[in-house]
């Protein structure tokens, strides 16, 4: 397997959480977010581990050759070289989550949901190119394409491995992870934003409910 | 993927109601506010305004290509929003200028859409 890189705060502490990034564009949406959480556990006592996704953020791994279930190695590898206890996933990063471990899945996405998205992105944008009536731009030839060929969803490279692990992918429905919901947040998520942002009384809410359920304070 | 032509006149008809075109909500039937209600407050969450912000919004107010924030991943973002609270569906087909030019056109379509589903 490849080597990617991992953002990590590592004190050699007992609790160590792994944390399985959002997909696409919302990885990039919330990565100063999550790191600002990171920041703060590790401020609670708590070791944390970001790794990169074959073929995401800074990994020399072309996206179009990657599947749902090679991530979910990645993300199982990484859980064992950080010796990770506990796991935190972000949006559809839950898809990931390892299912031993016991941990939290903060406002998870099955796999068609981010496929929607992501089609709807691409339709939308060639509308507004004047591309309107290019019917392969429609949401079902883009999904009959992924499914066939892969296809390119608003500047992503999706092979047809991953787009079909997608279209099946639900988090399974386990108790070793719980759910954390928007409401247990507050405020609206990073995610639907525009630009990347953070938002610290968000990311201090998120961190307090893993911190209690590790340490209870 | 069908829209049926009714269903847009309905609706309008309904519109004509009201003595006023703007977003009066005592004159809004129960669903209608909650629709109401529940898309402005998708604005708000996707396009990172203020609860005053979208408070503000009447039927006129322009949306697609008069707010900066409202890009093509942002619309992808409000659609899909939309589809989950208001449990609809949005095809290819509903989206049209007139749809995303104005929070009434947006309303509307969501109003036509919740009542269909």
């Amino acid at each position: 397997m490849a080597e990617e890189m991992v953002l990590a705060f590592d004190g050699g502490r007992s609790h160590r959480l792994l944390v399985i990034p959002a997909l696409f564009d919302e990885a990039g949406k919330m990565r100063r977010q999550t790191v600002e959480v990171m920041h703060r556990l590790n401020l609670s006592g708590i070791d944390s581990f970001l790794p990169d996704l074959p073929g995401c953020n800074e990994s020399r791994q072309p996206l179009d050759k990657q599947s749902l279930a090679g991530w979910r190695n990645s993300a199982q590898a990484a859980a064992d070289e950080f010796g990770a206890t506990c796991v935190l996933t972000l949006r559809a990063g839950a898809l990931l989550a390892p299912a031993q471990l016991p941990g939290w899945k903060y406002a998870p996405l099955t796999g068609p949901k981010a496929l929607r998205a992501l089609m709807m992105a691409q339709s939308i944008s060639a509308k507004e190119a004047g591309r309107a009536s290019e019917e392969d731009q429609g949401l079902d030839s883009l999904a009959a394409a992924g499914r066939i060929d892969g296809v390119r969803l608003a500047g992503w490279h999706i092979g047809a491995e991953l787009f079909s692990g997608l279209e099946q992918a639900v988090a399974l429905p386990d108790s070793q992870q719980a759910i954390i919901d928007q409401d247990d947040i507050g405020g609206s998520g990073l995610w639907m934003r525009a630009e990347p942002g953070e938002n610290p009384e968000q990311a201090d809410a998120l961190a307090a409910i893993i911190a209690i359920g590790l340490i209870g304070r | 993927m069908i829209i049926e032509p009714e269903q847009d006149a309905i609706v309008g008809k309904d519109e004509t109601d009201g003595s006023t075109p703007v977003a009066d909500q005592t004159a809004l039937p129960p669903a209608r506010v909650e629709i109401d209600a529940m898309l402005r407050a998708i604005l708000r969450d996707v396009l990172a305004l203020d609860q005053d912000q979208v408070d503000g919004f009447t039927h006129d107010t322009g949306l697609f290509g008069h707010l900066p924030e409202l890009d093509s991943m942002a619309v992808a973002s409000l659609f899909t929003e939309m589809e989950d609270r208001l449990d609809i569906i949005i095809e290819d087909d509903d989206v049209d200028g007139e749809m995303l030019e104005t929070y009434g056109g947006l309303l509307t379509f969501a109003e036509t859409r919740a009542l269909e589903s």
